[in-house]
C-alpha cells in the first residue's frame, strides 16, 4: 500500500466505491446480454423447428 | 427490429451501412473482445499507477489520488450524454432503429460514470473545502444531469411503443443536453462557484504536472473505452431483445 497519509480513508473509499459500482454495472451487462442471447436461441430453434 | 430493405441503391460504403443491424451485429462482435481487452489494460495500467505510483499534491495531500477516477468518471458522465444526443439526433433524422437503441444502451453507463463523479467528488470535497456538497454552478449541473439520466432510463420503460419511446426520449436527451454542457462550460461563465475549472486542456501549457498527467490520459483512455464496451455489449442485448420480440409477436399471430 502507498503512504496516504491522514486521508487514507478518503482516498480507499472513492476506489473501492468507484470500481464497485463499475464492477457491478458490467455484470449486468453480461448478465443481462447472457440471458437475451438464451432466450434468443430458444426462439428461433423452436421456428426452425417448426418450419421444417 | 426491422429487415434490411432490399440492396443499397449506392454502392458506396459509407457509415450508414453500419446502422444495418446485422452489419452492426457482425462488426460490433469481431471488435468487442479488442476494445474490451485495451479498455482492461488501460484502466489496470491507469488506476495502478495512479494509485500506488504518484506522489502526493503539496497541498491537498493523498486526496489528489482520487483525479484518476473523478475526473474520468465526470467526463464520461457528460459525453455519455453528448453521445446519446447525437445517436438520439440521427434516430430522429434517419430513423436508424440502432442508432436509438444504442442512446439507450448507453444511459445506464452514463448514470453510473455520473454517480461515480459525485460520490467520488464528495468524498473530496469533504477534506478539501470541508463540505460534500455545495450549491455550486458546476455541481448542480452534474446532478440535474444525473436526474435526467434517471428520468430517461424512467420514459424508456414506461412507453410500451419502441419508436414512441425512442421519438420521446430523444426530445428528453435534448432538452437534458443543456446542462451536460453547463456541467462542462458553467465554470467559465460563473465565478463564484468552489469548483475550479478544467483539469486537462488540449493545448500545451498543461494546469497539472506531467507526474500527474500521463496516469491521467491513461485513466481516461480506459474509462473512454469502457464506455465504448459496455455501449457496444448493450446495444447488442437490445437489437437481440427487440428481434426476439419481433419473433414471439410473429408467433402469437400464426
Amino acid at each position: 500500500m502507498p503512504e496516504l497519509g491522514k486521508y487514507a480513508v478518503e482516498v480507499a473509499s472513492a476506489y473501492v466505491v468507484s470500481l464497485a459500482l463499475l464492477g457491478g454495472l458490467v455484470w449486468l451487462s453480461l448478465r443481462q446480454g447472457a440471458r437475451v442471447r438464451a432466450e434468443l436461441r430458444a426462439v428461433e430453434a423452436r421456428r426452425n423447428r417448426s418450419d421444417g | 427490429m426491422q429487415r434490411n430493405t432490399g440492396a443499397p441503391i449506392s454502392r458506396v460504403m459509407s457509415l450508414w451501412e453500419y446502422a444495418n443491424p446485422k452489419k452492426f451485429m457482425q462488426v460490433s462482435g469481431a471488435v468487442l473482445p479488442w476494445v474490451g481487452g485495451l479498455a482492461a489494460a488501460c484502466l489496470a495500467i491507469g488506476l495502478s499507477w495512479g494509485f500506488f505510483f504518484t506522489p502526493d499534491d503539496f497541498r491537498q495531500g493523498s486526496t489528489v489520488k482520487i483525479i484518476y477516477i473523478h475526473v474520468p468518471a465526470a467526463l464520461m458522465g457528460i459525453n455519455a450524454w453528448l453521445m446519446m444526443l447525437v445517436t438520439s439526433l440521427i434516430w430522429l433524422v434517419r430513423r436508424h432503429h440502432v442508432s436509438a437503441l444504442a442512446a439507450k444502451a448507453a444511459a445506464p453507463v452514463g448514470l453510473v460514470m455520473t454517480v461515480i463523479a459525485l460520490a467520488t467528488g464528495a468524498i473530496w470535497g469533504q477534506p478539501m473545502w470541508g463540505t460534500w456538497w455545495a450549491w455550486d454552478p458546476r455541481l448542480t449541473s452534474f446532478l440535474i444531469l444525473g436526474l435526467f439520466y434517471l428520468g430517461y432510463i424512467a420514459l424508456w420503460s414506461a412507453i410500451d411503443n419502441p419508436d414512441t419511446a425512442a421519438d420521446l426520449t430523444a426530445v428528453l436527451c435534448l432538452v437534458g443536453s443543456v446542462f451536460a454542457l453547463l456541467s462542462r462550460y458553467a465554470v467559465l461563465f460563473w465565478n463564484q462557484g468552489l469548483h475550479q475549472g478544467a483539469s486537462l486542456t488540449v493545448t500545451q501549457d498543461n494546469p497539472i504536472s506531467d507526474v500527474f498527467y500521463w496516469p491521467l490520459v491513461t485513466s481516461i483512455s480506459g474509462f473512454v473505452l469502457l464506455f465504448l464496451t459496455l455501449v457496444l455489449i448493450r446495444t447488442r442485448t437490445e437489437i437481440r431483445r427487440r428481434r426476439l420480440q419481433a419473433l414471439l409477436n410473429r408467433e402469437r399471430r400464426t
